[in-house]
């Protein structure tokens, strides 16, 4: 497709829904947000890109392979579970610790966090996998 | 501990196998033969402690809510059982390393074999019965692998299959009749079951578990009427025939029945069940092995032939008889493993497996020739190997339990004669034949394996005391229940046993004799309704059904499987939710505001506009109208999270259509008026259904909500406000995991739909590899 308006607005809004994305991830655990509808907001961008210029350079931009996304996700939301179990808790009991920021004082840290960026990476990952699949499908 | 980790260090050597085969090439057998060799030191090491009834055990908790325990118990029984399969697994690494020289395949081998291994000393060791139970499956599933390791031939495959499919249903059946046995014993553990042998005798369920528990055996150890698959496991490698379809494996069976007696033996129903069967068995294999010529599946008849016997004696159950099933057990796998080696090892160095193309080769194969010989000998019964001892200890049983059993047992007796002469003598003697190959010495590999065994059995019988000592008696004491001694000695005097043992060895040896008119004249007698012929029929027909409503139910049409799934789902619900009397108005009228039934109509509209546009277009807009009036809906009661998320869902919707529109063809409208007119029908009830459905759930309450846990525990238990996150990712994270995990798999049926188009036969990955 070659429309200036749809190629302008896919290349700036790009950063724009990523660091909308990284903002929804981030505040889910308190505020409406998490790692699906995150995932889906982080794919967007790939995805409008990819109707713009064509998979390959969307695939080109997003630089890993879409089902690397996939299993890294997976793997990373096991072993989330899997500290839980390491620790003699049954699998996936959330771990909490705190890190020590200068400046901004103690924030709560635990492996809930590592399970949703295991979420929102299959989440990218698979949508990518499945649009760039149909985009490049003859 | 070192008990656990002997167990399962087979599987730990499944891991190297490959590895070490890759590395040392053909001589890996010799390296991985040291585990099995080692366990055999160790398992014998373990003997006295089974001897003076303290055997090692090992105990870890697996899911005891459930009284799983994972546990092992070394007594005579399981230890007489695991040293066969560890010492005789020790020789079959050797050999194999001969027989399947240069194989491509070879690492593989191994690793399946030391599967099958460390699965088989499970069986062996398992104290829990849920733990004897996944061991047991993992023999089948090794042996599976195992008979079709040579997976090019179909014959390999379908016989690799049916063994598969026999001894899997009877596991599936012995699980059903272990868990009755569990239940009404209250408890799993063998070592507290068979103290309480009484009680389960009397209970109701004893019928219906010993029905179930010896299907499971049954078919294990080939018994009538399912022998039918073990002759066609010979199509696996020799050694493999040798080991599991010979020595071990298929001995699992009579195992667990010898295991099991003194918690279910001694009623009428085992005596003549077991026993029945068994001399059944024994009668039918030995005389379907007069008229077969290939060498392995005679002895795979005669194998058939012998687990009769012993399931047979221990149907009888008396302490005779159960000491000559241990004694028959051991021999057994000593003479009938050293034939299988010697039949591998003519195969492997003449060509053929046709006892009527071999003969006269001893001069040529002196040393396969010798262990032949003397395992033969041992098999028909001769003094002083161990096989005379063996058939000594059965006769004297039979003439127990009277004339008619032991005109059995005798008859049984001839049959073994015969084999034994025409798998053992006959090859190496008489006039030399013409071979496919030339033949020459077995290599070392491959005669010291067989000789092995063919020494242990003249060794034993020589000097039985060590023997009966150490590993007789304290599996006979596992196998009656309690301590016992049994004194073994090759020389009885001359009693009726006696007489019978020589007069078997001479009508025998006139058999044999005259072995190529009685093949001829019983090769005339044939059979078409054999339980084979069944097995054929059923799961012909099982295929036929299966094909059947897959094609009925799975024909390719997207919309064909719609109608099925909403008009199947939504028929179900709606009769049992009218069935039962369940639809219940809401009792509090709702309070619906203008706004919100303004929404209403505006979804309305979208979906019914759906239905009727007459572009593709236009259509995923209405439902787009639809699908964003939804998410306003979560929006206006409160789950900002679920409207987001429908938001993003309805947008992303929108871009794979516009994607698969390139790839579709010209809207038309290709279905009849009455096609429309049926999926109206479905579209209405289906919809009906549902709202109906809601409507009576919002009036029923069964269990207390969960949402105020939830709400009061987020920040406490799981530090974050956000409930709807938490609950995904901490509270139900076991669901989420597997949502995402689904997530996944459909990422990847959706790859391989695009990518790997069966038409152009090419796979075409985009991504420049």
């Amino acid at each position: 497709m070659t429309s200036l308006i749809l190629r302008t607005t896919a290349r700036y809004l790009m950063p724009l829904l990523l660091i909308f994305s990284v903002f929804l991830f981030l505040r889910g655990h308190n505020q409406p947000g998490g790692g699906f509808a995150a995932g889906l907001v982080a794919a967007a961008p790939f995805a409008l890109y990819s109707i713009a210029f064509g998979a390959v350079k969307a695939r080109h931009v997003l630089q890993v392979r879409p089902r690397y996304l996939i299993v890294t996700g997976l793997l990373a939301s096991v072993v989330s579970g899997a500290i839980g179990m390491s620790v003699g808790k049954p699998f996936l009991t959330g771990i909490w610790g705190y890190l020590y920021l200068p400046g901004s004082g103690k924030l709560e840290i635990g492996t809930p966090i590592l399970f949703d960026l295991g979420v929102y990476l299959v989440v990218i990952g698979v949508s990518l996998s499945i649009i760039f699949a149909l985009e490049e499908a003859e | 501990m070192i008990l656990a980790i002997a167990v399962l260090s087979g599987f730990g050597l499944a891991f190297l196998a490959p590895f070490l085969t890759r590395r040392l090439g053909n001589t890996a057998g010799l390296i991985l033969a040291l585990l099995p060799a080692a366990l055999t030191i160790y398992f014998a090491s373990l003997l006295p402690d089974a001897a003076g009834n303290e055997p090692a055990t090992f105990s870890f908790p697996w899911a005891v809510e459930m009284g799983i325990l994972f546990s092992f118990r070394a007594d005579g029984l399981g230890l007489l059982f695991a040293l066969l399969i560890s010492g005789v697994g020790a020789l079959i690494f050797i050999y194999a390393g001969g027989y399947l020289k240069g194989n491509s395949n070879l690492g593989r081998f191994y690793a399946w074999l030391s599967v099958f291994m460390g699965a088989m000393i499970g069986v062996a060791l398992a104290d829990n019965i849920l733990v004897l139970f996944v061991f047991w499956e993992l023999t089948s599933i090794s042996s599976y692998m195992l008979i079709g390791f040579e997976h090019e031939r179909e014959s390999a495959r379908f016989s690799a299959l049916q063994a598969f499919l026999v001894t899997g249903l009877g596991g599936l059946a012995m699980l059903a009749g272990l868990l009755l046995l569990g239940i009404s014993g209250g408890s799993y553990e063998l070592s507290v079951l068979l103290q309480k042998g009484d009680a389960l005798r009397a209970d109701a369920l004893y019928i219906p578990a010993v029905a179930l528990i010896l299907l499971g055996a049954f078919t294990k150890s080939a018994q009538f009427p399912f022998h039918f698959w073990l002759p066609n496991a010979m199509e696996a490698p020799t050694p493999v025939s040798a080991y599991l379809h010979s020595a071990t494996m298929v001995k699992a069976g009579v195992y667990l029945l010898a295991r099991l007696g003194p918690a279910l033996n001694g009623t009428d129903l085992w005596f003549y069940t077991v026993g029945g069967v068994g001399a059944a068995t024994m009668l039918v294999g030995g005389y379907l092995a007069l008229t077969q010529t290939d060498l392995k599946r005679l002895l795979a008849y005669s194998t058939v032939s012998a687990l009769g016997m012993l399931t047979m004696l221990i149907g009888l159950g008396s302490k005779h008889a159960l000491e000559a099933a241990v004694v028959l057990l051991l021999a057994h796998g000593l003479y009938k493993g050293a034939l299988f080696l010697v039949a591998g090892a003519l195969d492997h160095e003449t060509g053929t497996r046709d006892v009527t193309q071999l003969g006269g080769l001893f001069s040529k194969m002196k040393l396969t020739a010798i262990a032949g010989g003397i395992a033969s000998l041992s098999m028909a019964g001769l003094p002083p190997l161990f096989g005379f001892i063996s058939k000594e200890l059965t006769y004297e049983t039979a003439l127990e339990y009277g004339s008619w059993l032991t005109g059995v047992v005798v008859l049984a007796g001839l049959f073994f004669v015969f084999v034994a002469g025409a798998v053992g003598v006959a090859p190496f003697w008489g006039k030399p034949k013409q071979t496919p190959k030339s033949a020459h010495e077995a290599p070392f590999s491959m005669w010291f394996a067989p000789m092995t065994l063919a020494g242990l059995s003249l060794l034993i019988g020589i000097f039985p005391v060590p023997v009966s000592g150490f590993l007789v008696s304290p599996a006979v004491s596992a196998a009656i229940g309690e301590a016992t001694t049994v004194k073994l000695k090759l020389w009885h005097g001359v009693n009726t046993a006696f007489i019978l043992s020589m007069s078997t060895l001479l009508i025998g040896a006139g058999l044999f004799a005259v072995r190529d008119s009685i093949r001829r004249g019983l090769s005339k007698l044939t059979w078409r309704w054999g339980p084979s012929f069944f097995y054929e029929r059923s799961l012909d027909g099982l295929n036929t059904l299966a094909r059947g409503q897959t094609r009925f139910l799975q024909n390719g049409y997207l919309r064909f499987y719609l109608f099925t799934v909403v008009f199947a789902g939504t028929g179900l619900a709606g009769f049992t939710l009218f069935a039962r009397d369940g639809f219940h108005w809401p009792e509090k009228v709702l309070d619906i505001r203008f706004y919100e039934a303004m929404l209403a109509v505006l979804i309305l509209c979208g979906a019914f506009f759906a239905t009727i546009s007459r572009s593709r277009l236009g259509a995923v807009a209405s439902l787009g109208v639809a699908g964003y009036g939804v998410s306003l809906i979560y929006l206006l009661f409160g789950a900002p999270d679920l409207a987001m998320t429908q938001f993003l869902i309805e947008s992303l919707t929108v871009i794979l259509f516009v994607l698969a529109f390139y790839h579709l063809p010209q809207f038309t409208q290709l279905s009849s008026r009455r096609t429309r007119l049926r999926d109206i029908f479905i579209a209405l009830l289906a919809g009906g259904v549902m709202t109906t459905l809601v409507l009576s759930a919002v009036g029923i309450q069964l269990h207390d909500s969960i949402s105020p846990y939830f709400a009061q525990n987020a920040l406490p238990l799981a530090h974050g406000r956000n409930i709807v996150n938490v609950i995904l990712v901490d509270f139900r994270g076991i669901d989420t995991l597997g949502e995402i995990t689904v997530l996944s798999i459909a990422a990847v049926g959706v790859y391989a739909l695009l990518k790997l188009n069966p038409h152009t036969g090419k796979d075409k990955e985009g991504e420049g590899e």
